[in-house]
């Protein structure tokens, strides 16, 4: 049992705004929360990779290749500052990722699904992303020191990413009907799965008061989720996209959207493993580990003989 | 031959076997042995397109027929490529790709050192620029090159057999033709000569503290002059056109 008195001058420090940091105090189920979300965002990071450089290698032109791979560069980035984060809570990159292989660990829903055309690169930067630019500005309000620093650089990344992925489908969108229609079709698929990704809804995903008290959590889902469609669908009308939702529209009163119903078993069927792509995106982590075992055994050999050898010296 | 088509022959030359070995490394985004090493192959591959798409841009203005850096990378076939044999090689295991990746890494820092100084202000700007990109590269293909060299016992057996493998490629680096003859006249480009000596030092030195043993193998394959490639190059630029080739009229 943690300390009460410990618990309350946690509390007290949270509330005051300050951060916690690696070495400071912190109950074990803030500890474990953290690892959860942590971990599950890196993994979400290299997943993430993925679907989207299944399209390095047939980008449209050079310049486009060029921010593809950037971008794919700065996800990769993200899950290394994100593991590094996480291990400050006292876990390894090698024990998080082996709870990855083995489906222990989650990631994010959305990376389940396919990317078809060209398109959806422009769909993943402009809906993926500003979802989760969405949830992550939220979280670098957070408590914990070293996520919310991650939080505020990777926002950053993000949100250039956002902006590309947006141009891309405004190219496509004022381009040839055949780029058109890839940009419509582009959007009728990762429409959904993107709002989805934000979390279930509000009544079946109850907030704990302690997890908004520990500021782990900052805002509801659904809350999320409204402004993400509020800023997302005057973009899609700006570019002459339509939004795949027939129930969707202005309340005038509030100035917000209000949507159609979402599809939640879709979403958790994702979840559990039963989306288009689950079973080869963890292939294709599991082969890179497993093929990659003899380069890393190679690399610790060779550093244990450089050090063995220094200490001769 | 005129002056300007020895310079867009050799634009493309080096432009291509930029765009072809940054092809062949982001095939590994996503698929690394390591983190680490994904973002360096990404950020490795993104140098090589950012060079290839300043060569080729270049390459187009020489030629004067209103192509463009695109419409040279999309629109020509196989026949028409003149990367060097070596960048077009599949990635293989790690071992292939990081042989492959120091030979070449090697041969473009020696080259590109000479290519500072050539008369011509835009290949010598693009080429200051570069080279202390490809400075960055060697040093981490040099690395990986010790580390799997003499690392464990199996990682040395995979490293010598993929120099074995791509070692009959080596030699086409350094050949010189009609191109290189008008070229190096006027200074705009070195008698590479000089770039073979100074990679076979770095190679054997790099060999020697990785305990490699340099091929014996005398066969030399050839070819990429004209354009006379391995069967690689045909499905590699299959996939990397397809998307600008089937929408003709298409900006991105």
């Amino acid at each position: 049992m943690d300390d009460a008195k410990q618990v309350e001058a946690f509390e007290a420090k949270i509330a005051s705004g300050q951060k916690i940091e690696p070495k400071d105090w912190m109950p074990e189920a803030y500890r474990k929360q953290l690892i959860r979300m942590m971990s599950q965002h890196a993994h979400s990071e290299i997943v993430g990779m993925l679907p989207e450089g299944n399209w390095i290698t047939r980008a449209p032109n050079l310049r486009r290749k060029a921010i593809l791979l950037a971008k794919v560069q700065d996800e990769a980035g993200h899950g290394l500052y994100l593991y590094s984060a996480t291990e400050t809570l006292g876990i390894d990159r090698t024990e998080l990722l082996s709870q990855l292989h083995t489906g222990k660990a989650k990631y994010s829903s959305i990376f389940n699904y396919p990317t078809l055309t060209w398109a959806d690169i422009g769909a993943i930067g402009w809906l993926v992303d500003g979802a989760a630019i969405m949830n992550q500005t939220a979280l670098a309000r957070g408590s914990y020191g070293p996520y919310c620093r991650a939080m505020v650089r990777i926002c950053k990344e993000e949100s250039f990413h956002n902006r590309q992925g947006y141009e891309i489908m405004m190219h496509l969108a004022q381009g040839t009907p055949e780029q058109k229609a890839l940009a419509q079709d582009a959007l009728n698929r990762w429409w959904w799965p993107s709002i989805m990704m934000l979390g279930p809804s509000d009544d079946q995903s109850p907030n704990s008061d302690q997890l908004m008290r520990w500021k782990v959590k900052m805002e509801s889902n659904d809350a999320i989720r409204q402004r993400f469609i509020d800023r997302t669908v005057p973009q899609a009308d700006f570019i002459g996209l339509t939004i795949p939702d027939k129930d969707m529209k202005l309340d005038e009163k509030t100035g917000s959207y209000t949507h159609g119903p979402i599809n939640w078993d879709e979403f958790f069927d994702v979840i559990k493993g039963n989306g288009p792509c689950n079973a080869k995106r963890l292939k294709a982590r599991v082969d890179a580990d497993k093929e990659g075992a003899w380069v890393r055994e190679a690399a610790a050999a060779y550093a244990a003989k450089q050090s063995k050898q220094k200490q001769v010296a | 031959m005129t002056l300007q088509e020895a310079k867009f022959e050799y634009l493309l030359r080096l432009g291509d076997s930029s765009l072809i070995i940054g092809h062949r490394l982001s095939e590994w985004c996503g698929h690394g042995p390591i983190l680490e090493e994904d973002i360096a192959l990404i950020n490795i591959a993104l140098d090589f397109v950012g060079n290839a798409t300043s060569l080729l841009e270049y390459a187009g203005k020489v030629e004067g027929k209103g192509r463009n850096e695109d419409d040279l990378a999309f629109m020509r076939g196989e026949r028409e490529y003149r990367n060097l044999l070596i960048t077009e090689q599949p990635n293989g295991d790690y071992a292939n790709t990081i042989a492959r990746q120091f030979l070449f890494d090697a041969h473009m820092f020696f080259l590109y050192e000479e290519l500072k100084n050539s008369k011509d202000e835009t290949i010598a700007a693009i080429a200051v620029k570069s080279h202390k990109e490809i400075t960055y590269h060697l040093r981490h293909t040099s690395q990986w090159m010790l580390r799997l060299g003499d690392g464990t016992a199996e990682s040395h057996t995979r490293l010598q057999n993929a120099v074995n493998e791509l070692w009959m490629f080596t030699s086409e680096l350094f050949d010189m033709d009609e191109v290189d003859a008008i070229l190096i006249k006027e200074g705009i480009v070195p008698d590479l000569t000089k770039v073979k000596a100074a990679w076979e030092k770095q190679v054997n030195e790099v060999f020697a503290e990785a305990t490699l043993t340099v091929p014996e193998t005398k066969f030399k394959q050839k070819g990429s002059k004209e354009g006379k490639h391995s069967e690689h190059l045909g499905f590699l630029l299959a996939e990397m056109q397809y998307v600008h080739r089937s929408f003709p009229d298409a900006k991105w």
